[in-house]
């Protein structure tokens, strides 16, 4: 069965890149628009993978890995964060809040496939 | 090749579209639908030819010259009707279940024109046809294409797209050349 | 396998526009004394927004725009800068900016280098606090390679340096090595990441949060039903609401689904017509299912009408801006006030409507409002309000410009009148005497701004205005301000109706027109030395338009008082319009008679009525406007 993954961005045209990337190369995709969208669906379907982007409205990327966390089917789950910084601050918020590491943005589709499959195959 | 066409509008429209199917097969004939007006026969250009009906009531427009009698509902959409018998000064003009209104596709609009009746339409091929004369009685010789000449029959071929978009006869904002 | 990343450029343009607009928003709407924590972020997330995805996609140069611009307001959100008022007219500069650039890249217009190298030195110079040293306009002049289209750079701008033309590599990692690359200041480098490999990476352990009392349920959705919407789909949700999800549906295909359901009504109103012959007692359940058809077809029709519709605010929201600048230009205070922003109409209007709403701004604050100190003088407050109202009044939609200004001078535009030879008189209604500056190449401005005062426009706006099926009136109090009311047809399709018989002839008139209907009593009508009927209605004198004499028709009424008079009203003139009698109300569906014949003087359209047969619909402005004149001539 196809992995599926849950994409968190509140750009339209990243969220799609992102999407038609991952459909492409046989994973199947769900969107969330911000945190707090990604918290309800991450809760409706268990994905193999999150990818969420940081600064979003409602709820930032960073607060949905804490929550996501606290739920049974996520306290193990990989999760990315996308993020416009590499530097040490993000990574030890990133590690704080719960998540399995990052990817730096912007990236191109095939910086995108390698990560992927390099976190869930 | 002619197809005999009944007076009145029943029937036509099959040799209408029979005339179009003809029109399309192409060759160095054209196409004509040959109608009378007065003492004189016309022939049109079939393809610009979209059906033929009788005259049903129409919705007079204030203000427009006498011969456009108004706007009739064609199956939701509107569309004038013009009376070329008025325009042509034929005299006694009646409205009855003979009277024939041969809808015309010109320039993207549809208009409808009344005439004395239809005959039928013809094949011409180039050597029946005859260059335009100096003279015509009703129809100003700029919308004459040429004359055609069938048996005994003499038609005067008109540029009927270019005599509805004119600005003689009144039916579009602006003349359409 | 390589993806074509330019399918997603529409997207992102789109997107972008809208973060642009609502940046511009955010910052008109700072308190720049005290700026809101919020507000500043969401401001940020804005041009970080732009930023993530101009970097996907490659558009280098929006990138670096937004960029330093991001940092400016990184600062300001973090406190470590103080918000000056000059700082937001410069993000506005940006915003202005970064719109050209959009356009550069979305359909190849120039982009005016030495503007974009300006604003970023601009805001380099904000970013440090002081004015920065010289900054060569190199970045801004970088051509940006792989480019779909053109973009010029300006001949003004500064020779770029350490960059050569020649096709620059524009994957995101070179981006910083070449700003590194021009003089850039300091700050920018710094916010830049090292464009090093630590582009990815897994942290050594995953942190094992303990549990919660909530446990999820999994529901059995399938995966399938869950997944995004296919690829080439646009699912434009916005943050707002999580609920809130669209469908970009073309236009052609919502006028088609328009035209279907004024089919329907035609074709339902014909079978009401037809089934009104028939026994309702033995027809019982046909009469019955016929009526559930009407309501049905009257919601379907409400419904599919509806999705044209679209609230005012799209061009109200233009306006904080325009009266900024204009004001600003003018040395004018002025504060711009909109009510009833979400009112709805159909986004035809929408489009129409803004050039006209667009030279009645700008004129209220050319000749409106006054200076300050000419306000002061007069003892009203130096800042002047213009107000921009919109509600719904019956099947209409009004909307309103009304300054508190200097008002219309009656004098003024009299004496311009007579001097163009156009006919007036000294006691002409107020209405009358306002409705004049609608006249072409009229202007009572002292002086030509470059704004307005050439006189070419107000006559335009009211053509756009009767064009869209719709009227203008004016009110003015000398020393008090303007108030300017346009009113529209909420839809272009539907109308709502009283049919009227002359003769054989049955004629529809848009009810939104009509005051109220009498039969006059004989001696109520009289005649003018000859010239023009009136009708006394409640102490008024009415001129009447007797619809048989304009359309030539013989009327079936041999005396006036027989028939019926129907009182209408457009653009503050009253007209009685005098027919044989009154048929019905009805929803109409307007069809055009331009598409297959030409514009009919005094009618506006035509529509099919349940037996048929068209009718025509009576252009009530053209039928008043043409009656006044005799009531002119009269007085």
């Amino acid at each position: 069965m196809a992995k599926s993954i849950l994409a968190v961005d509140d750009s339209a045209s990243i969220r799609q890149m992102v999407t038609f990337t991952l459909k492409s190369a046989g994973y199947d995709v769900i969107e969330a628009v911000d945190g707090e969208d990604g918290l309800a669906k991450a809760k409706t379907k268990a994905v193999d993978l999150v990818l969420t982007d940081q600064n979003m409205p409602r709820m930032d990327g960073l607060s949905m890995v804490r929550a996501l966390r606290r739920l049974p089917a996520y306290r193990t789950a990989p999760i990315l964060i996308l993020t416009t910084e590499s530097g040490d601050a993000i990574k030890s918020e990133g590690r704080a809040a719960g998540a399995t590491g990052w990817l730096v943005k912007p990236f191109d589709p095939k910086r995108l496939l390698e990560v992927v499959r390099k976190v869930i195959g | 090749m002619t197809q005999v066409v009944e007076a009145g509008a029943a029937g036509s429209s099959a040799a209408v579209k029979a005339g179009h199917a003809a029109a399309a097969a192409g060759g160095m004939a054209r196409e004509f639908l040959t109608f009378r007006l007065g003492e004189e026969e016309y022939g049109i250009d079939i393809l610009k030819v979209q059906e033929i009906r009788g005259y049903e009531a129409v919705t007079a427009i204030a203000n427009t010259p006498s011969f456009i009698k108004g706007v009739i509902n064609l199956r939701g959409t509107i569309i004038p009707i013009v009376d070329m018998r008025i325009k042509f000064n034929l005299g006694n003009v009646e409205y009855n279940i003979f009277t024939v209104v041969i809808i015309l596709n010109v320039a993207g609009r549809i208009v409808g024109m009344v005439v004395d009746s239809v005959s039928d339409v013809i094949s011409l091929s180039a050597e029946q046809m005859r260059p335009a004369p100096s003279f015509a009685a009703g129809l100003d010789t700029q919308y004459i294409m040429g004359l055609g000449t069938v048996d005994s029959r003499m038609l005067i071929l008109a540029d009927i797209e270019k005599l509805m978009t004119s600005s003689d006869m009144a039916l579009t904002d602006m003349a359409v050349q | 396998m390589t993806i074509d990343m330019s399918q997603f450029y529409q997207v992102f343009f789109e997107e972008s526009a809208e973060l642009l607009g609502e940046m511009e928003r955010l910052l008109l709407e700072l308190d720049v004394d005290a700026p809101g924590k919020d507000e500043l972020n969401a401001i940020f997330r804005t041009a970080h927004s732009i930023k993530g995805g101009a970097g996907t996609f490659g558009f280098n140069e929006i990138t670096e725009t937004t960029h330093i611009l991001e940092s400016l307001l990184d600062k300001l959100r973090n406190d470590q800068l103080r918000l000056k008022s000059e700082m937001v007219d410069v993000f506005l500069k940006a915003v202005d900016v970064l719109k050209m650039q959009l356009a550069g890249r979305q359909s190849g217009s120039e982009v005016d280098a030495q503007a974009v190298a300006d604003i970023c030195q601009r805001l380099h110079e904000l970013a440090d606090g002081k004015p920065a040293a010289p900054v060569a306009a190199a970045p801004a002049a970088v051509a940006p390679v792989a480019a779909m289209t053109a973009v010029k750079a300006a001949p003004g701008a500064s020779a770029p340096t350490a960059l050569d033309p020649a096709p620059v590599d524009p994957s995101p990692e070179n981006l910083y090595a070449i700003l590194t690359g021009a003089a850039v200041s300091a700050a920018a480098v710094a916010a830049a990441s090292p464009p090093d490999a630590e582009a990815f990476g897994l942290f050594a352990e995953t942190p094992v949060q303990p549990g919660d009392a909530d446990v999820p349920r999994r529901r059995a959705t399938d995966a399938a039903a869950e997944a995004a919407p296919k690829t080439g789909r646009r699912a434009g949700d916005r943050a707002e609401a999580a609920e809130a999800s669209s469908i970009r549906v073309g236009v052609e295909k919502v006028d088609q689904l328009i035209n279907l359901v004024g089919e329907l009504v035609i074709t339902q109103a014909m079978l009401a017509q037809t089934a009104s012959r028939v026994d309702p007692v033995l027809y019982e359940s046909l009469m019955n299912g016929l009526a559930t058809l009407e309501r049905n077809t009257r919601d379907l029709q409400e419904s599919v009408m509806s999705i044209r519709m679209m609230p005012i605010s799209f061009v109200f929201s233009r306006f904080p801006r325009v009266v900024r600048d204009l004001a600003a230009k003018l040395s004018k205070q002025v504060e711009l006030k909109t009510v009833g922003e979400g009112t709805e109409l159909d986004k035809g209007l929408i489009e129409k409507i803004a050039d006209p709403l667009n030279h009645l701004v700008r004129n209220s604050l050319d000749h409106g409002i006054e200076t300050p100190d000419k306000r002061v003088a007069a003892g009203k407050d130096p800042k002047g309000t213009i107000t921009l109202r919109a509600f719904h009044q019956g099947g209409n939609i009004i909307v309103e410009v009304a300054d508190d200004g200097a008002g219309l001078s009656r004098a003024r535009i009299l004496a311009k009148a007579r001097e163009r030879g156009l006919a007036v008189s000294d006691d002409m209604p107020d209405q009358d005497v306002w409705q004049m500056i609608f006249e072409a190449g009229f202007s009572t401005a002292d002086v030509v701004t470059d704004v307005s005062g050439r006189g070419v426009g107000m006559d335009v706006v009211r053509r756009n205005i009767h064009g869209m099926g719709g009227s203008i009136e004016i009110s003015s109090l000398l020393g008090s301000g303007t108030c300017i009311s346009i009113r529209l047809p909420l839809t272009l399709a539907i109308l709502d109706g009283m049919s009227v018989g002359v003769g054989k002839e049955i004629f529809i008139i848009p009810l939104t027109y009509i005051i109220e209907s009498l039969q006059p009593a004989p001696g109520d009508i009289k005649t003018i030395s000859g010239q023009g009927r009136v009708v006394q209605v409640r102490g008024e004198y009415l001129p009447v338009v007797a619809l048989h004499e304009k359309f030539n028709l013989k009327s079936n009424v041999a005396d006036m008082d027989k028939g019926i008079m129907v009182i209408l009203e457009s653009e503050g003139a009253k007209t009685a319009l005098f027919v044989d009698e009154l048929v019905g109300q009805h929803q109409v569906v307007i069809k055009s008679l331009e598409t297959n014949y030409r514009k009919a003087q005094g009618i506006s359209g035509a529509t099919i009525m349940g037996d048929g047969k068209v009718a025509l619909i009576l252009d009530v402005g053209a039928l008043v406007r043409l009656s006044k004149p005799e009531l002119l001539k009269a007085a």
